[in-house]
């Protein structure tokens, strides 16, 4: 049998990663400029003088946590802090669902390791009009704006208390009052929502926008070029994100385009702003937001944004990451951790310390502990639901007969 | 009472609500400056501004989706697909996405748009411009799929769709557009002139979602029929000496069940008419909910005359077509046994 290798030698490319499991991890042909090398544009820069900037990696935060260059977020030190504060909480509610689901509590959990700067950041950099089109990494977003952890729990368990009625898988919440928009399972269908929305905005006269972010692995879909086409055309409001975490299960970015070009510099053919951050450094994700975001309240229409990352772990409880990368990859991604990159930035200006940062860790894990002590006392998935006739409510505004008739016939 | 050809009320109902509701917006391809490519949208942009009908990219998925983002603003969005042979670019966002935002949400979030799209057969349209996609909606439930037969109904039922707080499938039978055509494609062309039901008044009506309309009652058995085959069933009874009662559906979802089983109890048997192919088609459903719901009071097996199980076909079109003379068939075979 000829090996894998030989077997390859067609003509025909088919993108493969330089590592998989059993080999030596390698990120060197990474190109990471330093810290403060992008140089900052004017919020309302024409696009045309914007076009190197998708080939570029917008970095703040140095190696030894130190701010560099123009793109810091005007964001304090108190938000900072909230900023970390609120990714050390959802490193707790990751690990303590991640476990929960293992012991059978809930059927699928997804956490976000990694990429917690992604959903806490935009929380907090975006106002409350705004709205969040997420993908399921983003809890983040929640949790900065103190969504109710027992009501995530709820969720997840799917029981009684379920603000979803348990009609929804585990994570795909739905926030309105949090602008967070609901989640669905399928990937990439909400991006056009967040145009749509943002476009009501604009219809109504107001300067509120939308972020919608996807996976670098979903940009293979046509609702993201949809969403572009029509985001250039009516110059939206809205951000549009691709979290580029490096796997889409199993599938290295490569499948997805990366080999050739970045996901920011699609933007390049649609006409607006590409931006490629660094997705583990904080303040510079922030400093992006806040230029996207003046961009879109002035009128000037949609940037699209490139959070170049990676994800630490499993894409969910359901898939073992050893089996198709290398073990070792994720301890060694040169751009780091985003929780100890930001630590060490606070250290720096002394608005933080090694102790208080372990009491905060501490404090996460109690209130995760405490919210889910308080959901498994209403019940797990299987031991508690909601009531049946929940199953029926809001397929419609008002039931047809089909769902009269069907109620009587469960016996409700 | 103005009379209107079918487009004319459209666009009457289109006008109506910009002018109530200034959430409501138009936008498709070729909808805008040029009015669309049946007319239905004519003079709105000139009327009501640039920014309240307007064209879109070349994008049905793109179309739609971006209408649900706005619907769940809270923007109450009309949108165009230029044929119902197009609409299955926006397949998926109108299942995975419009059907089911207010269930998953818990009506957190809902999508109360209305697609309008003209649909159907005997306009030698080719497999391309002909197609009667509706069963593939009715069978989605969180979906509302309306058909109007007439330009009363027309008015009516869209002004009702874009009020209605669910996304909704507006199918416009684009052979009668112009006039009530009865199958005989060979004869000379009718118009809604004159037509009782092209009286339209100018403002603003409703015609409830999922109330059937008789169009002619009768006794020895019933017809269900939506969109031009109300014509087309019309005529074939005429050339019959059957007293048939005809029931034009107007929506297909939500179903006016009711009438339906009170007319086949009475009457005992039932053809049903369709241009979309027969096998999963709507007629199916009919035929099941008749025998769950009448079987005691069927006197024969109901009939179903369709579109063929073949793709539409352009030279063929009047072979395909379901004519008068199968519809007089399957009456007769109905009231035979």
């Amino acid at each position: 049998m000829p090996s894998i290798k030989s077997r390859q030698n067609t003509g025909l490319h088919i993108p493969d990663p330089i590592c998989r499991p059993g080999d030596e991890p390698d990120f060197s042909g990474l190109i990471i400029p330093e810290a403060g090398s992008v140089p900052r544009p004017n919020f309302d820069a024409e696009e045309k003088t914007l076009r190197s900037l998708p080939y570029g990696l917008i970095r703040t935060l140095d190696d030894k946590g130190e701010a560099k260059g123009d793109w810091q977020p005007n964001a304090s030190l108190e938000s900072l802090i909230i900023a970390l504060k609120t990714m050390l909480l959802n490193r707790a509610f990751d690990a303590a669902m991640f476990a929960a689901q293992r012991q059978g509590k809930t059927s699928f959990f997804m956490k976000t390791s990694g990429e917690e700067a992604l959903g806490a950041v935009p929380s907090l950099a975006l106002r409350k009009d705004d709205m969040c089109f997420p993908t399921y990494r983003m809890v983040g977003w929640l949790l900065a704006r103190g969504y109710p952890i027992i009501d995530l729990i709820n969720q997840i368990y799917n029981n009684a208390e379920d603000p979803l009625k348990g009609r929804q898988l585990p994570i795909l919440y739905s926030a309105r009052e949090y602008g967070f928009y609901s989640l669905s399972g399928n990937v990439g269908s909400r991006i056009g929502h967040g145009v749509g929305w943002a476009m009501a905005k604009a219809y109504r006269g107001l300067d509120s926008l939308a972020m919608a972010v996807i996976g670098e692995g979903t940009t293979a879909e046509g609702d993201y070029h949809e969403a572009l086409t029509f985001a250039s055309v009516y110059k939206a409001p809205v951000i549009l994100c691709v979290t580029n975490n490096q796997w889409a299960i199993s599938t290295f970015s490569g499948i997805a385009g990366a080999e050739e070009t970045t996901f920011a510099a699609q933007a390049l053919g649609y006409g607006i702003p590409g931006l490629r951050v660094d997705g583990n450094d904080t303040l510079a994700v922030w400093s992006v937001l806040e230029w996207a975001a003046k961009r879109a309240r002035a009128g000037l229409g949609a940037t699209l944004i490139e959070f170049f990352t990676y994800r630490a772990e499993g894409h969910s409880t359901s898939d073992d990451p050893t089996k198709y990368r290398p073990k070792d990859e994720p301890t060694i991604w040169p751009l780091g951790d985003p929780v100890n990159r930001l630590k060490q930035y606070l250290i720096n200006h002394s608005a933080w310390d090694e102790k208080r940062h372990q009491d905060a860790i501490s404090q996460a894990e109690l209130k995760v502990k405490k919210a889910a002590k308080a959901a498994e006392e209403i019940g797990i998935l299987g031991t508690s639901k909601s009531d049946i006739e929940e199953m029926f409510k809001h397929v419609f505004e008002e039931p047809d007969w089909r769902i009269k008739e069907q109620i009587k016939e469960v016996g409700i | 009472m103005p009379s209107m050809n079918m487009i004319q009320a459209l666009n009457s109902a289109l006008d109506v609500m910009l002018e109530r509701d200034p959430d409501v917006l138009i936008f498709g391809e070729d909808v805008g400056y040029f009015g669309g490519v049946f007319r239905v949208t004519d003079k709105l942009q000139q009327k009501h501004g640039l920014h309240r009908c307007f064209d879109a990219p070349i994008s049905e998925g793109g179309i739609v989706s971006t209408a649900i983002g706005m619907g769940a603003e809270g923007l109450r969005p009309v949108v165009e697909i230029q044929f119902a042979d197009y609409i299955l670019p926006a397949y998926d966002q109108l299942v995975s996405e419009a059907a089911r935002l207010r269930y998953r949400s818990g009506g957190d979030f809902t999508a109360p748009i209305t697609v309008r799209s003209p649909y159907g057969g005997g306009i030698y349209g080719g497999q391309t411009h002909s197609q009667s996609p509706e069963a593939i909606f009715a069978h989605i439930t969180g979906l509302k799929t309306v058909i109007p037969a007439t330009p009363y109904d027309a008015k009516g039922l869209l002004i009702s769709a874009i009020e209605c707080n669910d996304p909704v499938i507006f199918l416009e039978p684009k052979r009668i557009y112009n006039g009530p055509f009865d199958g005989h494609h060979d004869r000379p062309l009718k118009s809604w002139k004159e037509h009782p039901q092209a009286d339209v008044p100018e403002g603003h009506y409703t015609v409830p979602l999922g109330k059937s309309r008789v169009v002619r009652e009768g006794s020895d058995v019933t017809v269900l029929a939506y969109g031009t085959m109300v014509y087309v069933a019309e005529a074939a009874i005429s050339e019959t000496s059957i007293d048939a009662e005809l029931i034009d559906l107007r929506s297909i979802v939500p179903l006016d069940i009711d009438a339906i089983v009170k007319s086949v109890k009475k009457t005992g048997r039932c053809v049903i008419v369709h241009e979309a192919s027969k096998f999963g088609g709507f007629g199916g459903e009919l035929t099941a909910l008749i025998e769950e719901r009448c079987f005691y009071y069927l006197e024969a097996p109901t009939q179903r005359v369709a579109g063929w199980d073949t793709p539409y076909p352009h030279a063929f079109e009047w072979d395909y077509f379901p004519k008068p003379s199968r519809i007089v068939d399957a009456l007769e075979k109905a009231i035979r046994v």
